[in-house]
């Protein structure tokens, strides 16, 4: 229950982070250590070396304009309590609030939950639903950048190339009074959730739909996109039948079997909460402004 | 390029507004250095993975899980531990007396995390609701009390806080 031993690093630029990552084998970056540290203690993961981000000032930070960008080193809290965002895009703050507990998002960042990529994390999650852009740095390497949909390749496996780091996330925010809701169940709250379901609206002048978009996640290795629906729904009315096709959908994502919830509940539970979700985020569109979560 | 090393580390830092220094190898976390280089043993040390809450410590104004620091990252940090909440002549603080009035602690374990918890929550909800309270705790298990006592500790502590600013006001 102690980590085994390594060398750390703490280095204060995306540069110097980078080529650390880049010279050493075995070598990971530390973030917020909510996820690696307890890996650490119990030695799932045994790394040789430890690269501190936490002294690299340029990884942190908020910009919301035409576009919003998070520095990979965000913490959780900083996105929960900044108001600017919280207008923009308020579905960030209603999923993060389901994210751990309040000591776990003082010090949790958003770059570590999008490199852990847990199956059920919510923050993947709403990156998918935003389709957000991942920033990327390297040792004598050009930066790249990757779709979140290309991000989340596998169960807790990402895109990263060995030594590569994430610096930022980038996405264009929906239009003022769109609509927008996170619903999740999960055992206890902060746990990781049996499944959940976001979803983003946009409503015509006549109250039909212009854009929508479907997350559901926690039931496979990576989260899914309702995209079927979300393609027919355009120019369709907000009704039932549009809850009922998309409930229909989340109950098909693929899903697994494990300790805590059979395949068959979980999509059950998807489609339950694909309605709600559904249902509060036209309420919401409906309603017209950003409400002050 | 930064320093960088397997050796054991000079480390300096502010507990409990006193400044104190220690070493640490880079793998000794946060809060067994507290516990064992510093002496500082209030500070509990439950799963040593994230869930269970006793080893909440502020860490630089936030609570936050010392079994998932390193002490190298406290470098230069300003920590306050259950030692350092009592009031200056040692009396019990507001809080604690209010654990102590209701019941809110059994064993003990938990009680440094609840109150390093309970300490943020009404520092940064001073018009807290129960249902706010419940869920500022979701992430300090208890294993005794059942949690109810550490409610209404909490939310009898929220109301004598603002009475007494009130007062002062
Ligand atoms: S010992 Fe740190 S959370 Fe349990
Ligand atoms: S009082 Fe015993 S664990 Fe809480």
């Amino acid at each position: 229950m102690k980590p085994a031993p390594f060398a750390y690093h703490d280095p204060t630029t995306i540069a110097g982070a980078a080529e650390l990552l880049g010279r050493f084998d075995n070598a990971r970056p530390l973030a917020g250590g909510q996820s690696l540290v307890p890996m650490m203690n119990f030695r799932l993961a045994m790394p040789d070396h430890i690269v501190d981000l936490n002294g690299v000032a340029e990884l942190a930070g908020i910009t919301v304009g035409e576009t919003v960008s998070l520095g990979a080193m965000t913490r959780q809290r900083d996105i929960e309590f900044h108001q600017g965002l919280a207008e923009a895009c308020p579905i960030l703050r209603e999923a993060l609030l389901q994210v751990g507990h309040r000591q776990t998002r003082n010090r949790g960042t958003i770059g570590g939950s999008l490199c852990h990529l847990d199956p059920a994390a919510e923050m993947p999650a709403v990156m998918t639903l935003l389709d957000a852009t991942l920033h990327a740095a390297a040792w004598n390497k050009l930066p790249r950048q990757i779709s979140m949909r290309d991000f989340a390749v596998d169960f807790m496996d990402s895109a990263l190339e060995p030594g590569e780091l994430l610096t930022r996330v980038e996405f264009a925010p929906w239009a003022p009074g769109h609509g927008w809701a996170w619903r999740e169940f999960a055992r206890r709250h902060g746990d990781f959730a049996l499944a959940a379901a976001g979803v983003l609206v946009a409503l015509t002048p006549r109250g039909d739909i212009d854009r929508l978009a479907i997350v559901i996640s926690g039931l496979g290795p990576r989260p899914v996109r309702l995209t079927s629906v979300e393609t027919a729904a355009a120019g369709a009315k907000a009704n039932d039948a549009l809850v009922a096709a998309a409930v229909a959908a989340a109950s098909r994502v693929s899903a697994q079997d494990d300790i805590h919830a059979s395949a068959a509940y979980r999509q059950r539970i998807a489609g339950v909460m694909a309605e709600r979700a559904l249902r509060a985020a036209f309420e919401r569109a409906r309603a017209g402004s950003p409400a002050h979560v | 390029m930064s320093e960088s090393s397997s050796e054991i580390r000079d480390i300096e830092l502010t507990v409990n507004v006193a400044k104190r220094r220690g070493k640490a190898e880079p793998r000794l976390l946060l809060v067994d250095f507290l516990r064992h280089e510093l002496g500082l043993t209030g500070t509990h040390v439950g799963c040593e993975h994230g869930v269970c809450g006793a080893c909440t410590v502020m860490f630089n104004g936030h609570s936050a899980r010392a079994c998932l620091l390193f002490a190298a990252q406290a470098n230069g940090a300003d920590i306050v531990t259950v030692e350092g909440l009592a009031n200056p002549d040692g009396s019990l603080n507001v809080l604690q007396e209010a654990f102590r009035e209701h019941h809110g602690l059994q064993c003990g374990f938990c009680t440094p995390g609840m109150l390093i918890t309970l300490t943020e929550h009404l520092r940064d909800n001073p018009d807290t609701t129960e249902e706010e309270m419940r869920v500022a705790l979701s992430g300090n298990l208890c294993r005794c009390t059942g949690y109810e006592a550490i409610v209404e500790a909490g939310l009898d502590a929220a109301r004598q806080l603002r009475d007494a600013g009130k007062e002062r006001a």
